[in-house]
């Protein structure tokens, strides 16, 4: 039987845990591109690790990992984990980074130690850490079917929080985009930075415990960053970005499910949805359209490239101004690779800018002749301006002006002019070319 | 001196003293410069090169897990400094984008070692949450060997890790190669990590980086002092932590760390002018001050 064939069997199965994994990813990657955009980051990791004591302490109260207590207290211990970083850093007595450090690595150890010393009953901390989506469609509901399909335990609470996730999205959407991006303007029109603060943080708490058996420590820090990173790369409007964040969350789901269960191995579902959580994040990094490192790079060149061409034509005219010969086109001290300035020539010449003498040489064609004299025009008013308007000193104005030169269009061009009253020389005594 | 323990507890001992010191030594530059939780991301990171190598090796290779932690520590720093300056990434999402992806790699890779279940995962458990029982005297050698050239490279280039730490612009300006500079700190924090890894584990090494740093910056206003007292706090919670394992049977890495919380809020309490009381006393008496201004007429300050 192929690898690829499912039985009834594995379809409810898979069906199921990947239903939980993704409502779970969805409501922990909306609460995350606040974390994101707030620049508090790691605050979901200081979260998560902050509420074992609390989980802990409920466990040892009342008997049970899965009851309302846990949630209770994992989320006091949620608030308590920043509001006690967030009052250390406030008392100027230790950054805000080492702050949350800290507080988080110290409640965690209280909480591994809680476990540990707890550890004849049944609370298995590996349990905590990692998640058992495996065991998510063993413990169901007794008794409750919905088309002959016993529900797991986990979804109902899952599906609560998302819900939860989702109605407090709706109801404090404005505050939350206004504290998001500018939390002075939202303190002095009156609404509580502060306030929206708490809550969301209340939320990624009591998001996280509720998480906790099912996928794990792990993937709820994972779901909390980076989808809404992800997204942040692609957009940059708040509503697509939580979009987008939630259909990463989702595919992660699926994908991280197939991967870790369908190869040799069973291995750990939580954290195979980590790293593909982390390829997707990768490959957007890479390929953004904007904001994409290749996309960067390509810009970058074709941006040289044209500065390489516009260097060339306007050593060329400076050269045929002075009368002396050109011999290389190398433009050393341009910082340009000699690649770039290679297929710029050669660019060039098929647009018909340049082209070579009898002497074998460079020379510019009468287009290639116009568009440099252009260029110098702008560089030697950019000068005129620099010298008369900004007070730049002459021996200074050069180096400015061939930077900015590529910049200058027809219109700033003829600005500069007017402004200058049309001047007939530039700094250095050389004369600025018509148009 | 500590002939009256076993002589498991000796090396435990000796392994975590080092590596407090150490730790304490490199996490007051990691505090200064602002980044505490970079430790987090690294260890979190060293996970999935312990792992391979223990596939590798095919079993526990004591050296050989350091090695596959250093070097996908590595990685982590490489995806860390990309992140942090070719891409609208900020860094506090690039350390938790590091630390969960790099973690979940991990335990993927841990389920495959547990799968292949040669031996079980003996040795493994440990670089999660850190356990002394395993510690052998060979593995205390690896910690002292790392430890000392750690503490070596920290006095050699004491001058240029302090004023990278404090001001990078300014050592930059001055012609100091501030990005070397700044990357040997990064490697020494590495190697910081991987050294722990084994007797604390990868969750709470951080802790031992910034909670003795921090609770030493409380006390006072030079480098050279903190340094010292976080050494000292960093072996203590050590010593302290080590003994209360072995003798109450709970993993090492949490004990040391709640010594080193315990040796935290009392600095945060008691440190003379940056700690609580210091300053609420001091409130007290500028309030008696003030209101003695007011009443003799004069106008405050």
């Amino acid at each position: 039987m192929s690898q690829f064939a499912f039985t009834e069997l594995e379809i409810q199965r898979a069906v199921l845990t990947i239903g939980v994994a993704a409502v779970c990813s969805v409501s922990c990657a909306l609460l995350g591109c606040f974390l994101l955009l707030k620049r508090m980051s790691m605050l979901g990791d200081a979260i998560g690790h902050g509420v074992l004591p609390g989980i802990a302490v409920a466990f040892i109260l009342t008997g049970q990992l899965t009851s309302l207590a846990t949630l209770l207290g994992a989320m006091v211990f949620g608030v308590l984990t920043a509001l006690l970083a967030e009052s250390l850093a406030s008392s100027n007595v230790i950054a805000e980074d080492s702050s949350l450090g800290v507080v988080y690595t110290s409640l965690f150890a209280i909480g591994v130690v809680l476990v540990s010393a707890l550890r004849y009953v049944d609370l298995d901390l590996n349990c905590v850490l990692m998640g058992q989506l495996v065991l998510v469609p063993r413990n169901t509901i007794d008794g409750f079917a919905i088309l002959g399909v016993e529900i797991p335990v986990a979804f109902p609470t899952m599906l609560l929080t998302l819900v939860l996730t989702l109605a407090f999205l709706t109801v404090f959407w404005k505050e939350l985009k206004l504290v998001a991006f500018d939390p002075n303007l939202a303190q002095s029109m009156g609404y509580s930075p502060k306030l929206v603060n708490y809550l969301l943080i209340a939320l990624i708490a009591g998001t996280t415990v509720s998480a906790f058996e099912a996928v794990g420590l792990i993937l709820v820090l994972a779901v909390l960053i980076v989808p809404g990173a992800s997204a942040h790369m692609l957009t940059d409007r708040l509503a697509p970005m939580l979009i987008w964040s939630a259909v990463f969350a989702v595919s992660a789901s699926i994908l991280g499910y197939f991967t870790a269960t369908r190869g040799r191995y069973a291995l750990d579902i939580s954290g195979m949805i980590a790293v593909v959580l982390g390829v997707q994040f990768a490959l957007v990094v890479l390929f953004a359209p904007r904001h994409g490192l290749i996309a960067k790079w390509w810009r970058n060149l074709l941006l040289s490239v044209r500065i390489a061409e516009e260097e060339i034509l306007a050593t060329l005219f400076r050269a045929e101004e002075a009368g002396v010969v050109v011999y290389s086109l190398a433009l050393k001290d341009h910082g340009l690779s000699s690649w770039v300035i290679g297929y710029a020539h050669r660019k060039l010449i098929k647009r018909g800018l340049l082209t070579t003498n009898e002497a074998e040489l460079p020379t510019l064609t009468e287009t290639g002749r116009h568009t440099a004299r252009n260029l110098v025009r702008s560089h030697r008013l950019w000068e005129s301006y620099a010298g008369a308007v900004l007070d730049v000193p002459a021996d200074h104005v050069h180096a400015i002006a061939a930077r900015i030169e590529h910049y200058i269009g027809p219109e700033l061009q003829d600005e500069l002019a007017t402004t200058l009253d049309q001047p007939p020389n530039d700094p250095h005594g050389k004369s600025i070319p018509p148009k | 001196m500590f002939d009256w323990l076993p002589y498991n507890t000796q090396v435990v001992l000796v392994g975590v003293t080092l590596l407090g010191v150490c730790s304490g030594v490199i996490g007051c530059f990691a505090v200064l410069g602002r980044r505490a939780l970079v430790g987090d991301a690294l260890s979190h990171a060293t996970l999935p090169g312990v792992g391979i190598a223990y596939l590798l090796a095919g079993g526990k290779h004591f050296a050989f897990m350091l090695l596959g932690g250093f070097v996908s520590g590595l990685l982590g720093i490489g995806v860390l400094s990309i992140l942090k300056r070719f891409t609208r990434i900020r860094e506090d999402a690039a350390i938790a984008i590091v630390l969960s992806t790099f973690y979940g790699g991990g335990i993927v890779i841990a389920t495959v070692i547990q799968a292949q279940a040669s031996g079980g995962q003996a040795g493994w458990d440990t670089f999660i949450f850190g356990q002394s029982v395993g510690m052998i005297w060979d593995d205390a050698q690896w910690i002292m060997a790392l430890g000392l050239v750690t503490l070596v490279i920290v006095a050699l280039l004491f001058k240029e890790f302090k004023l990278v730490a404090f001001d990078p612009a300014f050592a930059h300006v001055q012609g100091w190669p501030a990005r070397a500079i700044d990357f040997t700190m990064m490697l020494l924090l590495l190697v910081a990590v991987v050294t722990g890894l084994p007797a604390v584990g990868v969750l709470l090494m951080a802790a031992m980086l910034i909670i003795p740093a921090s609770a030493a910056r409380l006390w006072t206003y030079r480098l050279s002092r903190m340094l010292f007292l976080a050494a000292a706090i960093g072996a203590g919670s050590g010593i302290a932590g080590a003994l209360l394992s072995s003798s109450v049977a709970l993993p090492l890495g949490p004990c040391i760390i709640l010594f080193a919380a315990l040796f935290f809020l009392t600095s945060l309490m008691f440190a003379p002018e940056r700690g609580l009381l210091a300053r609420a006393f001091q409130r007290r008496r500028d309030r008696i001050a003030l209101l003695a201004d007011l009443r003799a007429g004069k106008e405050p300050i």
